[in-house]
């Protein structure tokens, strides 16, 4: 093992390199704890993040998930373009969190959420590359006995150039590995980008294609069980008692268990055996306070907030209401945003083996070190007595990274049977009723117009339910729960894309008792419809050009105008669509991106709608790989838009009453709209990909909906709407 | 006992009839490619064929498939990636997270057994599995990609 390979002096070297507080950003720490990573042990270590062996082949190690969102390919980009190493013979592994625990946290965060796979590490991850890259020419030159200043590296390959000798990364890795880390490195200019920036292809295609990617639902390992849980179906509801009686009898069956104190799960050889022995166990469940819950109080809930005197600012500017009072025109609107399930085709599932001394959890999530965490206290042993191995996710939408409930049920049900390796896996019943939804809310807006059509101020106050209070209290500052005005702020990654004179967001919090979660795109998927609805309804209320209208307000916002203009431009607004096709118009800053859509639809006698085409513009700052960019912004269409048509969890009797894809829908392909993607990466700064688009698909469409009807829609999703023309 | 021919193989299985084929392949055969979603057919994710037909194998009582029919996974469509779906979807980089992509595979794998070169309107009605990643548009390119390679005598283009 790697640990008694390291040589004890070099060790300690290393160990007085952290405390000058260098190797910790650089992530050049050699293993203290034991190597429990992929790679063979005896292969050097460049430095956390690189292994090269001696073929040549150049392991990346990448701590963020992959879940589709193409992270991998693009951390494995960017380390590999400082490294200059072959990129065809790159590959990727995952550090577990239990090595970063013992590794000080090496590798940074794991957390793959917010859109920060790569934004969230690139400075580090591409001076990983730099400093391994420095090592191997250093080792080259050292073995030379020549000044590494006189030597050069391209695809691998190290060349000293007075001599025209030449080597490669493979044969002097091991040297590299005993080098000294640099104590600075320089980046490349983003013009000298060879790698990032270009479309290469994913590292993760081929066993998609073939059956053989091994996603957490198909995990096997020696010995090991099946679980099936059904956890109260009300939220806040406990177990009373179970008969098991004749569950227990059934083939296959090893335990009925008691899971936390809100579930029972059948264990048995196989889980088609456990989820028709869980069918047969009589549950009695204490319903608990939340019994009578149904969507018309939380409905009611909300209202009072639109109304209330006290809320929280989000975003001030002038006086509001005192522009709107003086005003030519006011125009009011309410809209309403429903709660949503995160639904990854994959179910919750994890597999846990637990003993007395030790933890052991295979599973897909979003953050390795919060499922370690999770893991832990579940087992109720040290972390440092518990290991994660992470397995690619069969999606996850935010239902995987803040919550590890499917964590902590399999470690709960592993710990009655020690020793034994147990997979649970949920039911899409138990996933659509067990979900951390996207919050509810509803939001009253209020406009003041002049004479001249212009606005003058502008209200909008949001009532509904706060993620950070249910699941990161510690984040709120004052009681306030700054994520609930993404895309309305005054600045920064969620900033509003318009200056508007006299501006007052507000928020009166209104939390129901259903567990919220940050859900792809989190708090602008419901913000943007509800600005870029209304800001459409102000610009024909002003009997304006809704691209003029917004372009007015966009003076001081030229990134965002700049995507706007370029849907604009690319969709040719202004001049006449097919016959029966209308447009509409949609424009966001969301995790520190610059994003538009314009949307074209058409709407049939019987109000069938049919979405066309959307043009879609992107300012990322930086495109890693330009086609991987646009397979996310094509995507966000499908889950925005799914979201609009269909997506809604209602509550009755304290439950979710949908439970499976029949009674909620996702889009399908023969409701795909052509998709027209224009990356267009203005540099110096960098923003996320995976979710801003998110924000714009569901407001372009119902600006367009407007467009074709005269029908301005403000309650959703649209399959409660009749869209036939007014 | 009861026997069933899964990728040219016949198979012993004991196991209670009304056990859903899906679990059958999964959890019997152990061929993992072939997933569980929603169990009850809506999704696709489980998409395998009989007989060259695409079907859902997660509300198929394995007690009602007879040995004579002939049942293809993703595992069986080829052993090494080299069926001209697979190739284009590697050449378009079709799969996000992966997960329905061996369901909605398979599912094109029908059609175009059936319509060697189907028209958007045969892909809109016959590809009806879920992909919450939302591939559609690259998957759509990917059949029409494989049914010219198809048509060029298994040459890429």
């Amino acid at each position: 093992m790697s640990d008694q390979t390291v040589d004890i002096s070099r060790r300690k070297f290393l160990i007085g390199t952290a405390s000058a507080g260098v190797g910790l950003s650089l992530g050049l720490y050699l293993p203290l704890g034991k190597a429990q990573l992929n790679a063979d042990a005896a292969v050097p270590e460049v430095n956390a993040w690189v292994v090269i062996q001696p073929d040549d082949t150049v392991i990346i190690r990448i701590a963020r998930s992959e879940m589709g969102q193409g992270t991998l390919t693009g951390l494995a980009q960017m380390v590999a373009e400082e490294l200059e190493c072959d990129w065809s013979k790159v590959t990727t592994e995952y550090p577990t969190p239990g090595e970063s625990l013992a590794r000080n946290r090496v590798w940074g965060s794991f957390s793959t959420g917010g859109s920060q796979g790569i934004r969230g590490s690139h400075q580090y991850v591409r001076e990983a590359g730099a400093a391994a890259r420095i090592m191997l020419i250093e080792a080259a030159a050292e073995i030379w006995e020549v000044a590494a200043g006189e030597c050069t590296v391209a695809s691998g390959v190290i060349t000293h150039n007075p001599s025209g000798r030449s080597t490669t990364y493979g044969k002097v890795a091991t040297a590299a590995a005993d080098g000294i880390p640099p104590l600075d490195v320089k980046l490349k200019d983003p013009k000298d980008w060879k790698l990032i920036g270009q479309p290469v292809k994913r590292l993760d295609t081929f066993d998609k294609l073939t059956g053989k990617q091994v996603f957490g639902t198909d995990l096997n390992l020696s010995g090991m069980l099946n679980a099936a849980i059904k956890a109260c179906p009300v939220f806040g509801g406990t177990v009373k008692s179970f008969d098991d009686s004749v569950a227990i009898k059934m083939p296959g069956i090893k335990a009925v268990v008691e899971v936390e104190d809100n579930a029972v799960a059948v264990v048995a050889e196989n889980w088609w055996q456990a989820k028709t022995a869980l069918d047969k166990v009589q549950i009695n469940w204490d319903l608990g306070p939340n019994a009578k819950l149904d969507s018309a109080a939380i409905d009611d809930m909300l209202n009072e907030g639109l109304t209330a005197n006290e809320a929280f600012t989000g975003n001030r500017a002038g006086n509001a209401q005192k522009a709107i009072e003086a005003s030519a025109k006011v125009i009011e609107a309410t809209y309403a945003y429903p709660y949503q399930n995160h639904a990854p085709m994959e179910p919750m599932n994890a597999t846990a083996r637990w003993t007395q001394q030790h933890c052991e959890v295979w599973c897909p999530t979003q953050n390795g070190e919060a499922a370690l965490q999770a893991a832990a206290e579940a087992a109720q042993l040290p972390a440092e007595k518990c290991e994660v191995y992470k397995i690619h996710l069969g999606g996850g939408f935010g239902r995987r990274g803040a919550f590890h409930d499917f964590v902590k049920q399999a470690v709960a049900i592993a710990k009655q049977l020690p020793g034994t390796p147990v997979k649970l896996l949920w039911t899409r019943e138990e996933d659509m009723q067990h979900g951390h939804y996207h919050p509810i809310t509803k939001a009253r807006l209020v406009g003041g117009l002049d004479e001249n059509g212009e606005l003058t101020g502008l209200n909008i106050r949001i009532s509904g339910q706060s993620i950070l209070a249910a699941v990161n209290p510690n984040w709120m500052q004052n009681g306030v729960d700054m994520f609930v005005f993404q895309g309305l702020m005054p600045d920064g990654d969620h900033a509003i894309s318009y200056s508007i004179p006299n501006l007052l967001v507000e928020h009166a919090m209104r939390n129901p008792p259903v567990p919220p979660g940050f859900w792809r795109g989190v708090n602008v998927n419901q913000n943007a419809i509800y600005m870029e609805s209304f800001i459409d309804e102000l610009a024909h209320a002003a009997g304006k050009d809704p691209l003029e209208f917004r372009r007015k307000l966009m003076a001081d916002q030229p990134r965002s105008l700049a995507v706007l203009n370029a849907v604009a431009e690319k969709a040719e607004w202004g001049k006449p669509a097919a016959e029966g096709v209308y447009r509409g118009l949609a424009v966001c800053k969301a995790f520190a991106s610059y994003v538009a859509a314009c949307a074209e639809v058409s709407i049939d006698q019987h109000g069938i709608l049919k979405v066309h085409r959307i043009v879609a513009a992107t300012d990322p700052g930086y495109a890693v790989n330009p086609q991987q960019i646009e397979a996310q912004v094509e995507g966000s269409f499908v889950f925005g838009l799914s979201a609009l048509l269909y997506g809604e969890c209602t509550l009755k009797n304290g439950a979710v009453e949908q439970d499976n894809f029949h009674n909620y829908p996702s889009m399908l392909m023969s409701e795909m709209p052509k998709v027209d993607v224009i990356v267009m990466p203005s540099g110096g700064f960098w923003g996320g990909i995976g979710e801003p688009t998110i924000a714009v698909a569901a407001p372009a469409v119902l600006n367009a909906i407007f467009a074709a009807t005269g029908k301005r829609i403000r309650s959703f999703p649209l399959k409660h709407s009749d869209l036939r023309k007014a | 006992m009861a026997k069933i021919s899964v990728n040219g193989k016949v198979e012993d299985i004991e196991i209670d009839a009304s056990t859903p084929l899906l679990w059958v392949i999964r959890e019997q055969l152990g061929l993992t490619g072939t997933k569980y979603s929603c169990g009850i057919g809506v999704c696709g994710s489980c998409t395998v064929h009989i007989d060259g037909r695409a079907v859902r194998s997660c509300t198929i009582p394995v007690g009602s498939i007879k040995p004579s029919q002939k049942i293809t996974t993703i595992e069986g469509l080829s052993s090494d990636g080299s069926h001209p779906l697979q190739k284009a979807w590697n050449q378009l980089d079709v799969p996000q997270c992966g997960y329905c992509q061996p369901g909605m595979i398979m599912s094109a794998a029908a059609l175009l057994k059936d319509k060697p070169a189907p028209s958007d309107a045969d892909i809109d009605s016959n590809i009806t599995n879920i992909c919450r990643c939302g591939t559609f548009n690259r998957v759509r390119q990917g059949i029409h990609l494989a049914a010219k390679i198809n048509k060029d005598g298994g040459q890429d283009v």
